[in-house]
C-alpha cells in the first residue's frame, strides 16, 4: 500500500512537473473536452497533446472516454476524493447543525404539552 | 435516538441533504423560521464559528442576513431572499452573496409525528456548484497551489546544479 502511494505520487509529480499538463487540469477543472480541443486550446498536434493526457492519465489525474471517433478527457479519480471528501465535511457540519436542531425540537415540544395542559386546566 | 443526515451530490448543479427530525412538521418549520430559534442551532460550537447577528424575515420577499465569524470585527455574512414561504411544508430561498450562489428549497414531510426534512440546493450552473466544493475548503485547488510552489522549488534546484 505504501509502495503503491509513493508510485502514485510520484507520476503525479512527474505528470504536473509540465506547465501544459497544469494548464490541461485546470482547462478540466472548467469543463471536460476532447483531444482535439485540448491541443487547439494549447496550439499543438493531436500527437504531442495525446502524450500528456496519456501521462495525466497514468497518474490518475485524469480519465478518458471514447465516444464514438471522439475521446473525452475529464478530471480523474483524484478529483472525485477531494469532492468526496468536501461532501463528507458538508455532512458533518449539517450533522452538527442538526443536533442542535433537535435540542430545539426537543424544547418545543415538551412546551407544546406543557401548554396544552393548561389550556385543558 | 440519534437520526442519520445524508448529503448527495444529485447532478451537476445540485446537492441534497436529508435528516428525520422526531417531531412534527409545524415544530421543525418553526426552529427554521424564527430568528431566535434559527440563532440556537445554525452556528453549532463544533464548527468553531459564532453566530454575530442572525435577521430572518420569513415571508415572500423578506430577506435573511446570518453574520458569522472568528473575530467581530470581520464577519462573514449569508444573505438572500425567502422567494416561497408555505407554513409546515415548504421554504424556498435565494443566495444572494454571488451570481453562482444556489437557490435552497426545503421541505418537510411529516408522517406518523415525526419530519423529513429535505434539503435542496440547485446551483446556476456546473461550475458553482464545483467552484463551491474547491472554494469552501480549498480542496483542489490549494493542493496543486502547494504543488505548483514545490516544483518551483524543485525546479529552482535543479537548475542550479
Amino acid at each position: 500500500m505504501v509502495q503503491y502511494a509513493r508510485t502514485r505520487f510520484d507520476a503525479s509529480f512527474a505528470a504536473l512537473s509540465d506547465a501544459t499538463r497544469r494548464g490541461v487540469l485546470e482547462q478540466l477543472g472548467r469543463a471536460d473536452a476532447s483531444i482535439t480541443d485540448l491541443a487547439e486550446k494549447f496550439h499543438m498536434t493531436l500527437t504531442g497533446m495525446k502524450k500528456h493526457v496519456g501521462v495525466l492519465e497514468q497518474a490518475g489525474l485524469v480519465t478518458t472516454e471514447k465516444v464514438g471517433r471522439v475521446r473525452t478527457c475529464k478530471l480523474g479519480l483524484r478529483r472525485l476524493e477531494e469532492e468526496a471528501a468536501w461532501i463528507e465535511r458538508y455532512r458533518q457540519l449539517w450533522d452538527a447543525r442538526f443536533d442542535e436542531l433537535d435540542k430545539v425540537v426537543e424544547e418545543l415540544k415538551r412546551k407544546e404539552k406543557v401548554d396544552g395542559r393548561k389550556k385543558r386546566e | 435516538m440519534k437520526n442519520r443526515t445524508t448529503v448527495e451530490r444529485k447532478s451537476e448543479r445540485e446537492l441534497v441533504v436529508t435528516r428525520t427530525f422526531n417531531g412534527p412538521a409545524r415544530i421543525v418549520f418553526e426552529a427554521w423560521t424564527k430568528p431566535e430559534l434559527l440563532k440556537r442551532w445554525w452556528a453549532p460550537k463544533s464548527t468553531g464559528v459564532s453566530l454575530l447577528s442572525c435577521e430572518a424575515d420569513v415571508r415572500v420577499g423578506g430577506r435573511y442576513r446570518f453574520e458569522f465569524g472568528h473575530e467581530a470585527s470581520k464577519p462573514m455574512a449569508f444573505f438572500g431572499r425567502y422567494i416561497e414561504v408555505t407554513p409546515h411544508s415548504r421554504l424556498v430561498w435565494t443566495n444572494d452573496e454571488s451570481d453562482d450562489g444556489a437557490v435552497t428549497t426545503v421541505t418537510f414531510e411529516e408522517k406518523g409525528g415525526k419530519t423529513l426534512l429535505v434539503m435542496h440546493e440547485l446551483y446556476p450552473s456546473k461550475e458553482a456548484l464545483d467552484g463551491a466544493i474547491a472554494g469552501m475548503e480549498g480542496g483542489m485547488r490549494e493542493t496543486f497551489a502547494q504543488l505548483d510552489e514545490l516544483l518551483v522549488t524543485l525546479g529552482a534546484s535543479v537548475g542550479r546544479s
